[in-house]
């Protein structure tokens, strides 16, 4: 439906002015000046607060405030201080605009944004003027060099960025685990033994290195295991599976296999890893299936054994990458 | 003889027009008009803001060390002391206890950079529902969204910069997300990480693109928001005296730049405050980050929950094809979804003028009744953020409202397909009904309460009738009609590309067609009085 010929109401135009008091009444332009010169000087006493604080309170001071709790006062009277001078000027400027400065609306045209059409026409002129006394359009020898050219040196600025980093090569498919290797606490870097893990417990693991003080990130982010005991009879895993544990001990990579987090929570009564990111929940009997959470795939196990002093130490390195996935993994 | 300050100035103002020709250009500019309503000033709290961060983040410059070192903590914060940490990480509890004024500076700048993106999202949502970005304004549209956009990574990036345990976790997780691309994800992972994760190259790299690249282009893009507002003048919402071809509003002098720059000191002043009394990302509670450990209720900025929530509830889907892994789980949530939302909003303006056919300049506001479609498409994305949100903060909801992770997850998994569509139907009737009303405002006047019998013993209300300036209010807007459906020719030929104009005529007659229609100047004459 249409209304265009259906008149509309009329524009009753602008309503007229409403003069403020202070427009008329010399008294009240004066409280108004007076309210403003308060709210100005009431930032002064801001800054004032400010500079007390900064010198003149210690460092190592805190005190109780109601809601707030224990405050660092040199901190809370610096931003408090800080806030008014701050805030006051803001208020004085607004109350003085509102109050004393003139409030009549006025009307400013507007024009379409759209050129006329004589400047639009002249503009093409132009333009088809020096663009033809360039000459490109017949010399296209020149138009195509400078085109593959300007192309080609695009190509520099990303080239430079080569050296950001390595290669990937096979580094995200490798640990540090390998046979032989003894498992060690975090924190502590003590071996383990079996005995040293009662049933329901769990243990934070890395591979044992020759200088503990000086581990990288970069291998603690793929070398970390957690250590769950349970018992044997209570694991639903294939023989190989089966294998990689020792006596009711399996071993998990601690990196989520979602997104990378610590899988740092474990549920005794439930044997179910959790991951505090987004809640992947690994299922620890059945071989750390995912029972619940966006996460794909299982977190992968590490096969553990005994060596002959009775300490636990790897089987075999991993069998799959650790970590969230990417593109070239392997299945 | 003038006095000495105003020859001086004169003298002055002299010296520059001679060489810039700047008088000519000053008096149109000052002459500017700036219509006043509170919504304008959402855009307004943004530049503050961003004024507010650049201003406190220098300061944080000149402790903060962006460098992933290992090193011993020695500094006043007992409980840490002698633990091995970054050089990041330590300097930022420097900034924190040992700088006089730091930990008020460091807190400023994380509310100032929370208000920044919920300063921008207010704004864009003002923008959106009155219809601010139609022609000529599509271009400032973009560039907004492209704002929000950067401000988004901008914020992520600044608060992975002291490399806590909360923000080394975010860290891990961008890093998942840029190694789960197909095809190139490894390789952009290892570049952006001069290797593999965490490595010693990130923090250094980030904090040059944080304190310097993303500001810069940041600068630049609200350099140019700001002059288009000026040159193509701001949009004013309808009423009497307003029309396409005018502003009413107060000059630039001396109102406007008072309270203007007034503004910017409350908002200052607010911030500070929020420094001084609320604590915020308490780094020295999470520790410093180590790959092996995680702060339970790890919660990004709000601005980065809504990504979160989305990730939490993806399904756990991971196909394998010809040797390759693709993260179903991942890209959806982290990549493809957003990707959309944010490729749709920067399109909005051109899909909206596509589907109504109007491709005209316009400078009055809507207002968001009077466009039920476009307001309902509104409802709709914000209910879907807010229900990724919430998703997002759903292991902190189940501790508070003794729920499990379960329930939330699956209630939000339902919601995000149910609860938008919903919102779009809900919001679409509130839009007819309050057009409704407002035509029966127009036509009856306003209910006083007020009972009169009439002769015959009937008791009637008293209706007042609205001033005329009300009712033109609501009634200026135009009632566009749908774009006709090119008519097959007398041959029977259909028109070329038939079956697009057929869709664009449906869409149109979708949006336009259920209207209200609003009174026109005969229905209410023939009313009369207003009482009845
Ligand atoms: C434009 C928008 C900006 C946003 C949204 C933003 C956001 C943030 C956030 C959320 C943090 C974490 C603060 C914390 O809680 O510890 C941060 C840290 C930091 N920002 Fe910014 N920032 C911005 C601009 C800047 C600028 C312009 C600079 C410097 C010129 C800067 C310098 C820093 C520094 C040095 C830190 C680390 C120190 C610390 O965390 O205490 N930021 N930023
Ligand atoms: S990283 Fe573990 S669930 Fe996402």
């Amino acid at each position: 439906m249409s209304n265009k010929e259906l008149e509309p109401l009329q524009d009753p135009g602008l309503p007229a002015h409403a003069h403020r008091k202070a427009d008329h009444d010399e008294a009240a332009a004066n409280r108004a000046e007076r309210q403003v010169a308060i709210l100005f000087l009431l930032s002064a006493l801001g800054t004032v607060l400010f500079i007390y604080s900064y010198i003149f309170i210690e460092n190592n001071i805190y005190i109780y405030i109601p809601i707030l709790g224990n405050q660092h006062a040199q901190q809370l009277f610096l931003g408090l201080g800080f806030a008014i001078a701050l805030f006051f000027i803001g208020a004085g400027a607004v109350h003085w605009a509102k109050t004393l400065m003139s409030d009549t609306e006025v009307i400013a045209e507007r024009h379409e944004m759209r050129s006329s059409d004589e400047d639009r026409a002249a503009l093409i002129a132009t333009v088809k003027e020096e663009v033809g006394a360039v000459g490109l359009g017949r010399r296209s020898l020149i138009k195509r060099s400078l085109a593959l050219s300007l192309g080609l040196v695009g190509i520099s600025p990303l080239l430079l960025l080569r050296d950001l980093g390595p290669l990937p090569g096979d580094v995200l498919n490798q640990t540090t685990w390998a046979e032989g290797v003894h498992l060690v606490t975090d924190p502590g870097n003590r071996r383990l033994r079996p005995e040293d893990l009662e049933v329901g417990a769990v243990a934070h693991v890395l591979p044992e290195i020759e200088d503990p003080e000086h581990r990288s990130l970069n291998s603690i982010a793929k070398d970390a295991l957690l250590l769950i005991r349970i018992r044997p009879e209570e694991f639903r895993l294939d023989a190989e599976r089966l294998s990689w544990t020792y006596q009711g001990i399996i071993a998990f990579s601690k990196i989520c296999s979602h997104m990378g987090c610590a899988v740092a929570l474990y549920e005794q009564t439930t044997k179910h890893l959790l991951c505090p990111c987004h809640q992947s929940t690994f299922d620890v009997p059945t071989g750390a299936k995912v029972i619940f959470g966006p996460s794909a795939r299982p977190l992968p196990q590490l096969a553990i054994k005994v060596d002959d002093a009775g300490y636990l130490v790897a089987a075999a390195p991993f069998n799959q990458a650790v970590g969230p996935s990417f593109w070239e993994r392997k299945k | 003889m003038k006095p000495a300050r105003e020859r001086i100035a004169g003298s002055v103002a002299n010296f520059v027009d001679e060489r810039t020709g700047a008088a000519k250009f000053l008096k149109k500019s000052l002459n500017k008009v700036f219509p006043d309503h509170w919504s304008f000033m959402l855009g307004e709290i943004a530049l503050y803001s961003f004024i507010i961060l650049l201003l406190s983040g220098t300061f944080l410059t000149f402790w903060y060390v962006p460098s992933q070192e290992e090193l011993i903590y020695e500094g006043s914060y007992v409980p840490l002391k002698g633990v091995k940490m970054s050089a990041a990480y330590s300097s930022t509890l420097d900034i924190s206890f040992d700088v006089r004024g730091g930990m008020l500076m460091r807190q400023i700048h994380h509310w100032a950079a929370l208000l920044f993106l919920a300063a921008m999202v207010a704004h864009m949502m003002r923008v959106f529902f009155t219809g601010a970005f139609r022609k000529p304004r599509e271009m400032n549209w973009i560039l907004g969204v492209a704002l929000i956009t950067l401000g988004i990574v901008e914020g992520f990036l600044g608060y992975s910069l002291p490399d806590d345990l909360l923000s080394g976790t975010g860290i891990r997780i961008a890093q998942a997300i840029l190694q789960a691309i197909p095809l190139i994800g490894t390789y952009a992972a290892f570049f952006a990480f001069g290797g593999e994760f965490p490595g010693l190259d990130f923090i250094p790299r980030i904090y040059t693109v944080h304190v310097l690249l993303l500001p810069g282009i940041m600068l630049g893009l609200i350099t140019v928001h700001l002059m288009l507002v000026w040159y193509q003048k701001h949009t004013q919402y309808p009423g009497p005296g307003r029309t396409e071809k005018n502003v009413v509003g107060y000059p630039l002098l001396p109102v406007y730049m008072a309270k203007a720059g007034g503004f910017l000191f409350i908002v200052f002043g607010v911030t500070a405050f929020l420094g001084a009394v609320a604590s915020i990302n308490p780094i020295w509670v999470f520790g410093p980050y180590t790959p092996t450990q995680i702060s339970a209720g790890s919660q990004p900025d709000w601005y980065m929950g809504w990504l979160d929530g989305l990730v939490r509830m993806a399904p756990p889907i991971e196909t394998y094809f010809f040797g390759k892994t693709i993260s179903w789980n991942i890209l959806i949530p982290g990549l493809i979804v957003p990707g959309i939302m944010f490729t749709g909003l920067a399109l909005w303006p051109f899909i909206e003028a596509w589907a109504t056919g109007d491709k005209r300049e316009h400078n009055l506001l809507d207002r968001p009744r009077n466009t039920p479609t476009r307001t309902a498409v509104g409802a709709m994305a914000i209910t879907f953020t807010i229900v990724a949100l919430i998703n997002g903060g759903n292991d902190i909801i189940a501790t508070h409202f003794s729920l499990t992770i379960n329930q939330i997850m699956w209630a939000t998994r339902i919601s995000i397909f149910v609860l938008p569509p919903l919102a779009y139907v809900i919001t679409k009737r509130i839009c007819l009904a309050l057009q409704r009303a407002d035509r029966d405002l127009v036509l009856h006047g306003r209910e006083t309460g007020r009972l009169v019998m009439l002769p015959h013993g009937e008791f009637v209300e008293i209706h007042e009738e609205l001033s005329p300036q009300e009712a033109f209010t609501r009634t200026s807007h135009e009632q566009l009609a749908p774009i006709p459906v090119a008519a097959i020719d007398a041959n029977g030929v259909r028109p070329k590309g038939v079956l697009k104009d057929r869709i664009r005529a449906r869409i149109s007659k979708g949006i336009l067609q259920e209207q209200i229609a609003k009174p026109t100047a005969k229905e209410k004459l023939e009313l009369g009085g207003g009482h009845h």
